[in-house]
């Protein structure tokens, strides 16, 4: 079959969509998985908005199904030193007080520790304490070390991506000159995709060597970390989704392009050639923001995707609760079929956001170290 | 006079979902635009098919990522 420079990344697409798409197959348990948490919420009403956004935030704990939770480690470190205990030891020891809206609010103590909303302080003699103006928590905080499950998601997909590509480098030096076999034949079509369609067009076929061991990581960890939060029943992971994931990718990036900017780079920016003087004026300024702002954009651009797509899957699974809860049984198993046929579409379209971020991403920042590389022009 | 005291009463979670909405219609021009021209241009040339595909869909994430912008503020605004 002979590959010509069209169907190579057509295809490297296509069956990396065909792997990923076996989560697909998993959607129907996503309901399922929002029943068990409905049985348990039977006293207070069904509140969408905070069980969107508790999904999406952090948590010390992952919830698969049910009762079924793995405990994270927590730990701290404050004035009392350092504390590690499984975090089981603060949820099972729940307390509540009333907050002055009069309404109450749940938080988890345990050895001089209190968690309120998914943060660590220090336990004041009140347990947590709310500054009666603002509504903000008033306890001294701790340094919190804790392995949360955005830290879990990243232990992950390091560990995905090591598995993946030892494999791969060995299959490589075990069959020198000979066909590539098993996992190798397929990654070798993504690999070959990012430095021919976008590394070597952007840095250029000379340098391309160098930056490919970062470009190819960039591409395949946001890959992987954005499809590992689409696995229905894997405790939503929402690695890529989190500001502070993506602001250091982001700022890696940024590192890249400055330290390996030449005179040329700096020299198109604070003193472009061939621009009349009033007009340097105005871009100077421009350009050094834009040093700044072209990694901030990367970093938005990545969370946000992947977070609208969350919020989507999420909603839908909340619709169904909505109507159920409002207009009786029926209404919420009728509301749940079309529901479920909406979050069948979006769980494709989240598969190719997932594919399409990662590429954007790494295609951006090759260009930005092709930017700060480029020789002058003859 | 009335007028005036209901649009003061507005609170900052009212504007953050007007704000979201207003990003959504960004995005729906800005990306309707990018459809309209690469299916016109398929249909000029079909066997830069596969090009202006990939093109199209480059493009579509790039402005998408600029309105999701303005729906992380609203978020944010929201949230804290």
């Amino acid at each position: 079959m002979t590959f010509n420079k069209l169907s190579r990344p057509l295809f490297a697409f296509l069956t990396a969509m065909l792997f990923a798409a076996q989560p697909m197959l998993f959607a129907q348990d996503n309901v399922e998985q929002a029943e068990s948490t409905q049985v348990e919420s039977e006293e207070k009403p069904f509140k969408a908005g905070e069980m969107i956004i508790e999904h999406i935030l952090d948590a010390h704990e992952i919830h698969l199904i049910g009762d079924l939770v793995i405990y994270l480690p927590v730990i701290t470190y404050s004035d009392d030193g350092l504390k590690v205990f499984s975090s089981s030891k603060l949820y099972h020891n729940e307390q509540s007080f009333v907050d002055h809206e009069g309404e109450h609010q749940v938080y988890y103590e345990h050895d001089g520790l209190v968690m309120y909303k998914e943060r660590i302080y220090a336990a004041a003699n009140g347990g947590v304490t709310l500054d009666p103006e603002t509504g903000e928590v008033a306890n001294a905080t701790v340094l919190d070390f804790s392995i949360t499950k955005t830290v879990a998601g990243l232990f992950l997909t390091c560990l995905i991506l090591m598995f993946l590509f030892f494999s791969v480098a060995r299959g490589y030096k075990k069959r020198k000159d000979s066909a590539p076999k098993g996992v190798q034949s397929f990654m070798e079509p993504l690999i070959l995709f990012i430095r021919d369609e976008v590394v070597i067009p952007s840095v250029g076929a000379k340098k391309a060597d160098r930056y490919m061991p970062f470009l190819l990581t960039i591409f395949f960890f946001i890959w992987i970390a954005n499809v590992l939060g689409l696995i229905p029943f894997l405790g939503g992971f929402n690695v890529t989704g989190t500001l502070s994931v993506t602001l250091v990718l982001a700022l890696i990036v940024f590192l890249v392009t400055t330290f390996s900017g030449n005179k040329h780079y700096w020299g198109h920016i604070l003193w472009p050639p061939g621009v009349p003087f009033p007009i340097k004026l105005i871009l100077v300024p421009i350009e050094f923001l834009g040093i700044f702002i072209k990694p901030l954009v990367l970093m938005i651009r990545l969370t946000a995707n992947i977070t609208a797509g969350h919020i989507i899957m999420l909603a839908f699974v909340a619709l169904i609760f909505i109507f159920g809860n409002s207009m009786g049984e029926t209404v919420g198993h009728g509301v749940g079929v079309g529901s479920v046929l909406f979050m069948v579409f979006m769980f494709f379209l989240e598969l190719l956001v997932a594919f399409l971020q990662a590429y954007v991403f790494t295609l951006l920042a090759s260009l930005y170290i092709g930017d700060a590389t480029q020789e002058a022009h003859t | 006079m009335e007028l005036l005291n209901v649009l003061l009463q507005i609170e900052a979670a009212g504007l953050a979902a007007l704000g979201a909405g207003v990003a959504a219609i960004g995005a729906g021009m800005g990306i309707g635009k990018i459809g309209a021209a690469a299916l016109e241009s398929m249909a000029r040339q079909p066997e830069a098919t596969g090009d202006i595909r990939a093109s199209m869909i480059i493009a579509a994430a790039l402005i998408e990522g600029v309105a999701l912008f303005g729906v992380i503020v609203c978020l944010l605004v929201v949230l804290g």
